[in-house]
């Protein structure tokens, strides 16, 4: 047997210490190699992050808040973006080390490696220490210091109710237009809207120029200014007036203008709805005219109530009524609304022989040609009556309620803060919520929401099979003489004389009042 | 005796220079640090000729030699060739050479008896390099790499090679050339060890980077103190420990 010697290691010496290496490109070994070479130059070892202590958020670079949990995958990335040198290297591994959150200390190991002379790669684990700075991010010191909004805008209604501004919270939900709204406040004749940028109060500015007539006017104040750099700090105002003229309103044009027609500029409104008289249909007959679903008719009606034989009815409005001469009088008037109503319907309109209106336009009108009575809608009296609780309910944008504490049911955002006059503001939200059930159209135009204790068939197993039927009914014609009910129980005839009600359908109903109204605030937090 | 120095910041001193057992060549320079230290060293042992090469300052790269004679490029002008004519000893032979790797002293490298040589190179070349000085001829490559001379250092003690030479390439190396071989660097872990070192059977000049351990390394390979090869390790230790000191 022949000695083979195993093949020798080719080994030469480091250039720094003399240890015996395997020859590599730098030829040093690999100690001698980190000794002088420190791939982490330039990346600093202590750095420090901002902490918001208000509301509990990192800042991330450039200026963005976010919330990070210790140790978190958000943490670390908002801690590796403080780093500046990182580009330079490539980073295979980072990680938290404990550090007692006292400490205000972040400690990160970084594994970071980097090519040093011609293909020699190096690796190095190190240390960062991050100081934690409490400060105030922008939005707590916003909130500190009270200086919240930059916008504002002054929404206003002259008129004595406050129907608009119910419907226009239905329709700003409806269109999420509430978005940006940092605050809202009711004032006299209106609501204020709070916005912390301008571009947000000129976008709401052009949601309400979509929806209502408005006549709207800017201004601006000066809040600071900086002569060096050229910029100023404003606080701008947007005053808004809706124009004074809601649905249903009598409105009196002059002779003249109405003429001219479609330059109807100066217009007032009369009477509006809380003038409304009740009066019941005695007698209709169409006189051929339509349009839409309108159509012209000759009505004789009466007052409600007119023919009672005795003052118990309880309404304090018709007892003055009853006194007068005219109770049982009939009146013979022209109508648009010949396709809904029917000899026994109740209907409200305005009953102009008996009001004064301080107009001169009014007084010039040939008195022979005015009508004693104007019908304005259908009415169903014996609907109210029932006091039935409502199968849906409306969100507002209001969020404080608790803040001022002195509205205790869900109302609008008006009459929600410390309630000016909290008879006048139930009283006006329950028409409107009466509008919107009376209106299909109008209802259509904003979200119904049901309500958590909403029975699904709205009434009991009882009867439930005849409302079924109504609803179909209803869903095939409103205006078309009521369909007799075979075999209707005893309970409903009450019910029967209000087959044509527009009764809030089901599939109307949105789902999930409170996840919303969750998922609103969610949004308003970012 | 090895000695650390620079030219003009550099730590090539191989390139700017060109040692043998019988005459220097020193690139012409501004200031005079680079040749006086030559001069401390070599005063009165050997000529040390101040010269340039085609009008470069790169001898040490552009020629060749050893005690016998010197080839320069066909580059060196006429009056460059008299300067070195003049200064050299009658016993050393000038030739200047028509190859076309006319940067002689990246592609041989030479002791007193054996020359290593570019494998490209010329047959004539060839033949010139063998009459002129006197030294068998064989091509090589060291590590793989064709330039013999910039990546190895020879004199007649000992060599030093490319550190990435394997050890069968040293063991063929070293029998052509019938001295030890050992792999090493100069100036911090350089492998050009052409450029980063020149020197003969007696001393050696190395790059101002180049570490004690590369230095001990050098003087063992050479034979400079009269060392023998094992006392290697003993001085690769004591550096050792100095470093950590």
């Amino acid at each position: 047997m022949e000695f083979v010697p195993a093949p020798a290691i080719h080994r030469v010496l480091c250039a720094d210490c003399g240890d015996p290496i395997v020859p590599n490109s730098a030829n040093l070994c690999v100690n001698c190699l980190r000794n002088t070479i420190d791939i982490t130059e330039g990346i600093p070892k202590q750095a420090s992050v901002s902490y918001c202590r208000n509301c509990e958020r990192f800042l991330a670079p450039p200026a963005q808040w976010t919330i990070a949990r210790p140790e978190s995958q958000e943490l670390l990335a908002i801690c590796l973006k403080k780093l500046k040198g990182l580009n330079r290297v490539r980073l295979t591994d980072a990680h938290f080390i404990w550090t007692e959150p006292h400490s205000k200390r972040l400690r990160v190991s970084l594994t970071i490696q980097k090519e040093v002379l011609t293909s020699t790669i190096l690796e190095q684990v190190f240390e960062i220490e991050y100081l934690v700075q409490h400060g105030q991010c922008s939005d707590c010191a916003k909130l500190a210091a009270k200086n919240t909004w930059k916008a504002l805008v002054q929404v206003r209604q002259k008129v004595p109710h406050k129907r608009t501004f119910l419907y226009l919270e239905q329709l700003i939900l409806k269109h999420g237009a509430q978005k940006d709204t940092i605050s809202l406040k009711e004032v006299k004749d209106g609501l204020d809207f709070f916005y912390s940028q301008r571009s947000h109060a000129i976008k709401i500015l052009e949601f309400l120029s979509g929806v209502v007539p408005i006549r709207s006017k800017t201004s601006e104040r000066l809040l600071s200014t900086d002569t060096h750099s050229n910029t100023a700090n404003f606080k701008f105002t947007y005053s808004v007036e809706i124009v004074p003229i809601c649905k249903d309103d009598l409105v009196c044009l002059p002779l003249k203008l109405a003429r001219q027609l479609g330059n109807i500029d100066p217009l007032t409104s009369l009477a509006s709805i809380s003038d409304l008289v009740e009066f019941i249909v005695l007698d209709i007959e169409p006189s051929g005219r339509t349009h839409g679903k309108w159509v012209m008719a000759d009505a004789q009606v009466a007052l409600s109530g007119a023919f009672r034989s005795t003052g118990t009815y309880e309404d304090d409005r018709m007892m003055d009524y009853e006194t007068a001469a005219s109770t049982n009088q009939i009146f013979h008037t022209r109508t648009h609304l010949g396709g809904i109503l029917q000899p026994g319907d109740a209907v409200m309109g305005y009953y102009l022989s008996n009001t004064n209106f301080n107009s001169d336009d009014f007084a010039s009108l040939p008195q022979d040609r005015i009508p004693d009575v104007i019908l304005v809608r259908k009415a169903y009296p014996n609907r109210r009556k029932k006091n039935k609780a409502r199968g849906w309910r409306l969100r507002s944008i209001a969020k404080e309620e608790g803040e001022e504490g002195e509205t205790s049911s869900g109302r609008g955002a008006v009459g929600r803060m410390g309630g000016r006059d909290q008879k006048k503001v139930e009283e006006d939200y329950e028409l409107f919520l009466r509008d919107l059930e009376e209106d299909p159209e109008m209802r259509s135009a904003v979200n119904l929401y049901k309500a958590d204790d909403a029975k699904p068939g709205k009434a009991g197993p009882r009867n439930g099979d005849v409302n079924a039927r109504k609803k179909i009914q209803y869903a095939m014609d409103v205006d078309e003489e009521p369909i007799p009910i075979p075999a209707p129980a005893p309970e409903v005839d009450e019910e029967e004389d209000e087959a044509d009600f527009p009764e809030v359908k089901l599939e109307e109903l949105l789902e999930n009042f409170d996840d919303m109204t969750l998922g609103e605030e969610d949004a308003h937090e970012e | 005796m090895a000695t650390r120095l620079q030219f003009e910041n550099s730590n090539d001193v191989g390139v700017f220079s060109k040692l043998t057992n019988s005459y220097c060549l020193v690139a012409i320079q501004g200031s005079t640090n680079f040749y006086s230290t030559f001069e401390a060293e070599l005063h009165d042992v050997i000529p040390i000729v101040h010269t340039s090469i085609g009008g470069t300052r790169i001898v040490g790269r552009l020629t060749a030699g050893n005690r016998h004679g010197l080839l320069v490029p066909s580059s060196t002008t006429d009056q460059e060739l008299q300067h070195i004519r003049n200064a050299l000893p009658d016993s050393v032979a000038l030739q200047r050479v028509e190859e076309r790797l006319s940067a002689l002293g990246n592609v041989i490298a030479s002791n007193d008896h054996v020359a290593l040589v570019h494998p490209d190179i010329d047959r004539e070349t060839e033949e010139i390099i063998a009459d002129v000085l006197k030294v068998e001829v064989f091509r090589q490559t060291i590590a793989d790499n064709v330039l013999v001379g910039s990546y190895c250092a020879i004199t007649n003690q000992g060599g030093l090679v490319h550190p990435k030479t394997s050890v069968q390439d040293q063991d063929e190396l070293s029998s052509l050339l019938q001295v030890p071989l050992v792999a090493g660097t100069v100036n911090r872990g350089s492998d050009v060890l052409g450029a980063g070192l020149v020197v003969n059977d007696w001393c050696a000049f190395t790059g101002l980077d180049t570490t004690a351990t590369e230095i001990s390394v050098i003087e063992a390979t050479f034979k400079l103190q009269g060392q023998n090869s094992s006392a290697v390790v003993g001085e690769m230790r004591d550096a050792l420990i100095d470093s950590w000191a």
